[in-house]
């Protein structure tokens, strides 16, 4: 098999002196869709954190295409491939349409071609262009953070809690345009509160809690070993 | 009618220059979050460079012009991103204040030392070139000035919304960390914007040389003009701004023609930029209270009061000691020490505890001073007056922008502070201009304090009270509550704390300490002005106050030393006048950062050496079969002392000033020194 | 009259509509739950409640009176307490100290200044042992658990002995018997005859705490009742599933018996079509387990 896209190993990261991450482990395969599960409070969101160069560790290795990232910052991951979607809404608000599209060509796609993409897979945002970010709906709030991931043709792309506040309809049609940029060969890593949701398009699953992945394998099987932690509340 | 016309040219072209200063700090502010007091001095000194190019190298003008606006001003505006402000704008508005502000002063003394004071003079462009028009003469540099300004909005609209770095400023307001994750660099938009902010500010400078003149203080107080212009656009709004600096230049320009030219209506036409500021302020909306992650912040530590009784008894012994060796001039001094010293026990209060800034301290004492000198009684009761006065002033100050944050509380401080000294000081009714009023000497209890020593001596007193006055409030219910209302102010808020009275009373007591100060001061020199209290040197005190340590009354003992030793060097090196100020400034730059400041370091050491020394001082000390509480105190008392002593002598600064160098601090934490005696 | 009544509240920024025409209430003597998924606005309601969030539109009633304008210190005084998702404890003073300040701010600044003492320390110090955390009392606050810090922030309250608790989370963080003590205090807390409101992800405490819940989703209220009736309305399922589980056409493995529809969301456990079991939530076989 060929070098794992993401891998993680042995990551240790704490805020002060709370450890959220304590000894994590993990590899997506290139080219697979995983989806990451759990309780509140397990570490998934740090652990996105982490991997995308927004919190550093405090020790393990985080490998991108086979290569150790260790220390580089969010912009320079970003420069290299890595798409991050954070939880809640990732545009800038007070931008509109058409310049937040400008921004995403940072990640190396130039404007013009981000501006097609995004106008081809989701005629809705042509209509608003120049509408400001912040005043359009959460849906196509997250469209528009999508559009990023569509565009910028990314190595990994990180997703984090992609339905928050967002309404089930939405979510489906979101989730479908995940399974679109999984189909184009680009790897995924998903947190995902609806876990049924991030498994209809995933190739594996994993779950975390208390800062640890504590099992990773095919959706059907997670679902039927794991349902007790994934359930498990508020850790 | 041609002369309203003339008046409305003039204001125009200063209000092309202030919209171009203006827009600048506005670039800068809402970038980064840091507001940039030093905007003015920046341009000021880029003014020097501009006729150091221009008139003492001889370069032609347009490559004077060029290498300044594109080349030196960019460049400091680049480094000042990378090396001073850097990450300041998620810290507390305290320490970004106190940072720019270290390096106006910074800017002034570099300014003067290279180019020491001497009749210089920048012409305008293209002078003699005049054209007549609708029966008024219009210079083509007001033409210019004008038609630049316009450059500058078109400029600014294009590089912020039609290009993707423009762009990215824009995000990098809305979410830095959002923006690095879509492959942008905000620290790169950072230093792209304070570089265009230091041009824009070198250009408003170079234009209004030729009217303002090429001084220290003129162009550096520029910033209050800009910053009021910018404030009617809440420093985010970039056609507010010009909107705002246009009405300034304006009605500056009209209140200098047709106000009266004698009576108080006269001293108005100079406060006309603080007077906006003030009113624009004022009619901003309220501030929301703010949740997020709160941090603790590490303050020096507070010292048992009996420890701090030991110290001020020391202090005072020290004092008396010194009273009598010193002859007339030298106590003087010393009690000029003594008032710096109390007036920063008062930002101790406020800036230490209460993490808010005040621009404009020295005031609040020239306030003091005068009520004193004006009640005409020299006794406890007029000396309880003048501070109560002067706290009720403060008071009023803070009154207007209670709804307000601390940004804007510090930039009315500064607003007082002019309109104080250009208005109210210097009218007849107070010290009069460039006159001085006698004042007498304290009596307390009918007997007055005639000798300078004795008088010394009662103010060192009084440091000492009110410095435990301070420790014994930091200790207790009140302190509490402001360290709570620095660390959260929205949970202080649902826990029933009106935090708008609450700061409107810090602030006033702050006040009345400074007021306490100056009116002590008054009966020490006999005869007070206005020079005295100039809210300038406010600046200087702010910042020995932090770089000596603003969290601790030691700090503010040796602060106090400090700010009174400056003026008697700068007169004994005369040459390096500039030098002692730019080395403050950039001095509190490099520390502004840690508001405990050197004081803490000396804490730190005392507690190494304790703990070097201390164990070997300890077993010489015989232990009690059964120590109490009291006793293990003082056997902890004895042995930090022990510990302490050599490394005050040392490091060669006396107890003059410290009265809390807590070896020992709180006994209920575990701090390195008393550990081991409890173990 | 329930104590706390929110009346079509309204909240937009921007053009977002983060709490939209919400209505429900919170009664003394009783625990309220307010659950919903992440976003849905239980957040943006407590500060409107607590008076940091202005409305955009509606109304808060609080102890008969209309509060809507009032300020966040004077709806304190009127006795709401609340803490805080994110936390907002005093970093710089001890454990302690934090309450103390609180129990000052009660007496108010004149009583402060003219009993010249401060809270006795008796009381402050039995309310750390009510909450739990008498062990941290001489700790700086910015140096505890985040557990230890939500439980600081409950006792932070209670120095104001506050008729209405508004919690945010107060679980999260807490470990198994913590949440069970924990449990245990909010109803002794609603048995002393205070209003507890609380937002919470653990549904195990949700459902065997609370006498009533509310569920959240897009802003809106769509379901209220008690445990048991929230959890078998269809309204909840979909909003929690994404979809009700009658249109459900989902590979077999997902509805099996030992593993129901309802378990394929992460944080609210019960939402099957027969509402009597609980499953043993962190008592599952798998090493490590939910804790």
């Amino acid at each position: 098999m060929s070098v794992p896209i993401l891998e993680v190993v042995d990551l240790h990261a704490a805020y002060g002196r709370i450890e959220v991450l304590r000894g994590v482990d993990l590899a997506v395969p290139k080219g697979a869709v995983m989806a990451l599960l759990g309780p509140n409070g397990a570490g998934k969101s740090t652990l996105i954190k982490v991997i995308s160069g927004q919190k550093s560790a405090s020790s393990g290795d985080v490998h991108l295409g086979g290569v150790n990232v260790h220390g580089a910052g969010p912009e320079e991951l970003a420069r290299l491939g890595l798409c991050t979607v954070p939880e809640g809404r990732s545009v800038f608000p007070n931008l509109t349409v058409a310049e937040n599209l400008t921004l995403m060509s940072y990640a190396g796609v130039s404007a013009e071609a981000v501006l097609e993409t995004a106008f081809t897979y989701f005629p809705r945002l042509l209509e608003r262009r120049g509408q400001l970010a912040g005043t359009m709906s959460g849906g196509e709030q997250q469209m528009l953070a999508m559009s990023r991931a569509l565009a910028s043709d990314p190595a990994l792309l990180l997703l984090d809690e992609l339905s928050m506040g967002l309404a089930p309809l939405i979510v489906d049609e979101l989730y479908d345009t995940v399974a679109q940029i999984a189909e184009s060969g680009v790897s995924i890593l998903c947190i995902e509160q609806f876990a049924r949701t991030a498994l209809r398009v995933s190739d594996y699953a994993a779950v975390m809690s208390g800062g640890r992945v504590v099992a990773t394998g095919e959706p059907a099987e997670i679902l039927e070993t794991m349902s007790d932690v994934i359930l498990g509340g508020a850790a | 009618m041609s002369s309203f016309l003339a008046f409305t040219l003039f204001g125009l072209f200063s209000g092309a220059a202030y919209a171009i200063a203006a827009s600048g700090l506005v670039l800068t502010y809402s970038t980064t979050r840091v507001f940039n007091i030093a905007h003015g001095a920046l341009g000021m000194v880029m003014s020097f460079v501009f006729w150091d190019f221009s008139v003492r190298q001889g370069m032609p003008l347009w490559l004077a012009l060029f290498l300044v606006l594109f080349v030196v001003a960019p460049g400091v505006g680049w480094f000042i991103q990378r090396f001073v402000t850097r990450g300041l704008g998620e810290g507390p508005v305290s320490v970004s204040l106190v940072v720019t502000v270290g390096l106006l002063v910074g800017c002034i003394g570099l300014a003067t030392q290279i180019w020491p004071p001497e009749p210089r003079s920048v012409q305008p462009f293209f002078p003699g070139s005049d054209v007549e028009l609708f029966g008024i003469f219009v210079t083509a540099h007001q033409i210019i000035t004008i038609a630049l300004s316009g450059v500058v909005a078109v400029g600014l609209y294009v590089l912020l919304n039609r290009t993707r770095i423009g762009t990215a400023m824009r995000a990098s307001v809305d979410n830095p960390e959002l923006l690095k994750l879509f492959g942008g660099k905000p620290e790169q938009v950072a230093a792209l914007s304070w570089a265009v902010g230091t041009s824009l500010a070198a250009l408003a400078g170079v234009l209004l040389v030729s009217t303002v003149g090429l001084d220290y203080y003129a162009l550096t107080l520029l910033v209050i003009n800009a910053y009021a212009a910018a404030m009617l656009g809440r420093l985010k709004s970039l056609p507010l701004t010009f909107l705002g600096a246009m009405s300034l230049g304006l009605i500056t320009s009209y209140a200098s023609g047709y106000l009266p030219t004698d009576g108080l209506l006269n001293s108005v036409r100079n406060v006309v930029p603080a007077l906006f500021l003030f009113v624009v302020i004022v009619a901003m909306p309220q501030a929301q209270l703010r949740i997020g992650q709160v941090k603790g912040i590490v303050s020096a530590p507070q010292p048992s009061l009996f420890r701090a009784l030991g110290w001020g008894g020391a202090l005072l012994l020290g004092v008396a000691f010194l009273a009598t060796a010193f002859g007339e001039s030298k106590l003087l001094l010393l009690g000029t020490a003594a008032t710096y010293a109390m007036v920063m026990l008062s930002l101790v209060l406020l800036t230490g505890y209460g993490g808010h800034v005040s621009l404009a301290q020295l005031t609040f004492a020239g306030v003091g001073a005068l009520a004193y000198v004006k009640l005409e009684q020299a006794n406890l009761v007029g000396l309880a007056l003048s501070a109560l006065i002067a706290a009720g002033v403060g008071a009023l100050v803070a009154l207007p922008v209670i709804r307000l944050t601390g940004l804007y509380l510090a930039l009315s401080t500064l607003a007082f502070g002019v309109i104080m000294e250009k208005m109210v000081f210097q009218a007849e009714f107070a010290f009069g201009f460039n006159g001085t009023l006698g004042a007498e000497r304290l009596s307390v209890l009918g007997v007055t304090i005639g000798s300078t020593a004795a008088y010394v001596w009662v103010m060192a007193l009084f440091f000492v009270l009110m410095g435990l006055a301070l420790l014994w409030l930091r200790r207790g219910t009140l302190g509490r509550m402001l360290i709570a209302l620095r660390d959260s102010p929205a949970a202080c808020g649902t826990l029933g704390l009106d935090a708008r009275w609450f700061r409107v009373g810090l602030f006033g007591l702050s006040a009345g300490m400074a007021g306490l100060a100056g009116a002590l001061y008054a009966g020490l020199r006999g005869s007070v002005g206005a020079a005295e209290f100039q809210y300038f040197n406010s600046l200087p005190l702010l910042l020995l106050a932090v770089v000596f340590g603003v969290t601790s009354v030691t700090g503010a003992a040796l602060g106090g030393v400090g700010l009174m030793l400056l003026p008697v060097f700068q007169s004994s090196n005369p040459s390096a006048a500039g030098l002692i100020f730019a080395v403050i400034g950039f001095g509190a730059v490099a520390l502004g950062r840690d508001p405990n400041g050197l004081a803490n370091q000396l804490f730190k050491l005392g507690r190494l050496l304790d703990r070097r020394f201390g164990t070997k001082v300890r077993a010489r000390i015989p232990v009690l079969p059964a120590p109490g509480e009291a006793q293990r105190r003082m056997h902890a008392e004895a042995e930090a002392n022990a510990g302490a002593e050599p490394s005050l002598t040392s490091v060669g600064l006396h107890a003059d000033g410290s009265v809390d160098v807590p070896l020992i601090a709180d006994p209920s934490r575990e701090v390195g020194a008393h550990a081991a005696p409890r173990g | 009259m329930p104590l706390l009544e929110v009346d079509h509240v309204v909240v937009q920024f921007g053009g977002v509509t983060a709490v939209n025409e919400a209505c429900f209430a919170a009664e003394a003597g009783r625990v309220t739950g307010l659950i919903g998924p992440n976003g849905a606005g239980k957040t943006t309601c407590f500060n409107v409640i607590s008076g940091l969030q202005k409305p955009t539109r509606g109304a808060v009633r609080f102890d008969g009176r209309k509060v809507t304008s009032v300020p966040v210190h004077r709806r304190s005084k009127r006795g709401m307490g609340r803490t805080f998702q994110r936390l907002e404890a005093f970093g710089s003073l001890s454990v302690r100290d934090n309450v103390r300040v609180a129990a000052d701010i009660h007496r108010g600044v004149l009583g402060a200044v003219r009993g010249l003492g401060s809270s006795s320390r008796g009381g402050v110090d039995a309310l750390l042992e009510r909450v739990g955390i008498a062990a941290y009392a001489d700790e700086r606050a910015d140096s505890i658990p985040t557990g230890t810090a939500r439980l600081l922030e409950l006792a932070r309250c209670l120095a104001g002995d506050p008729k209405l608790l508004l919690l945010d989370e107060p679980s999260s963080g807490l470990d198994e018997t913590e949440t069970d003590d924990f449990g245990d205090l909010l109803r002794d807390l609603a048995a002393e005859g205070r209003a507890i409101l609380m937002v919470e992800h653990d549904m195990d405490l949700v459902m065997g705490v609370c006498d009533e819940i509310h569920v959240l989703d897009f802003g809106s209220v769509i379901a209220s009742g008690t445990p048991q009736e929230v959890r078998g309305d269809a309204a909840v399922q979909k909003a929690y599933l994404g979809y009700a589980p009658e249109d459900e056409a989902e590979p077999a493995h997902v509805g099996s018996a030992e593993h129901p529809a309802e378990s394929t969301r992460t944080d609210l456990p019960v939402l099957s079509d027969d509402t009597t079991v609980l499953p043993p939530v962190g008592a599952g076989p798998l090493p490590g387990g939910a804790r």
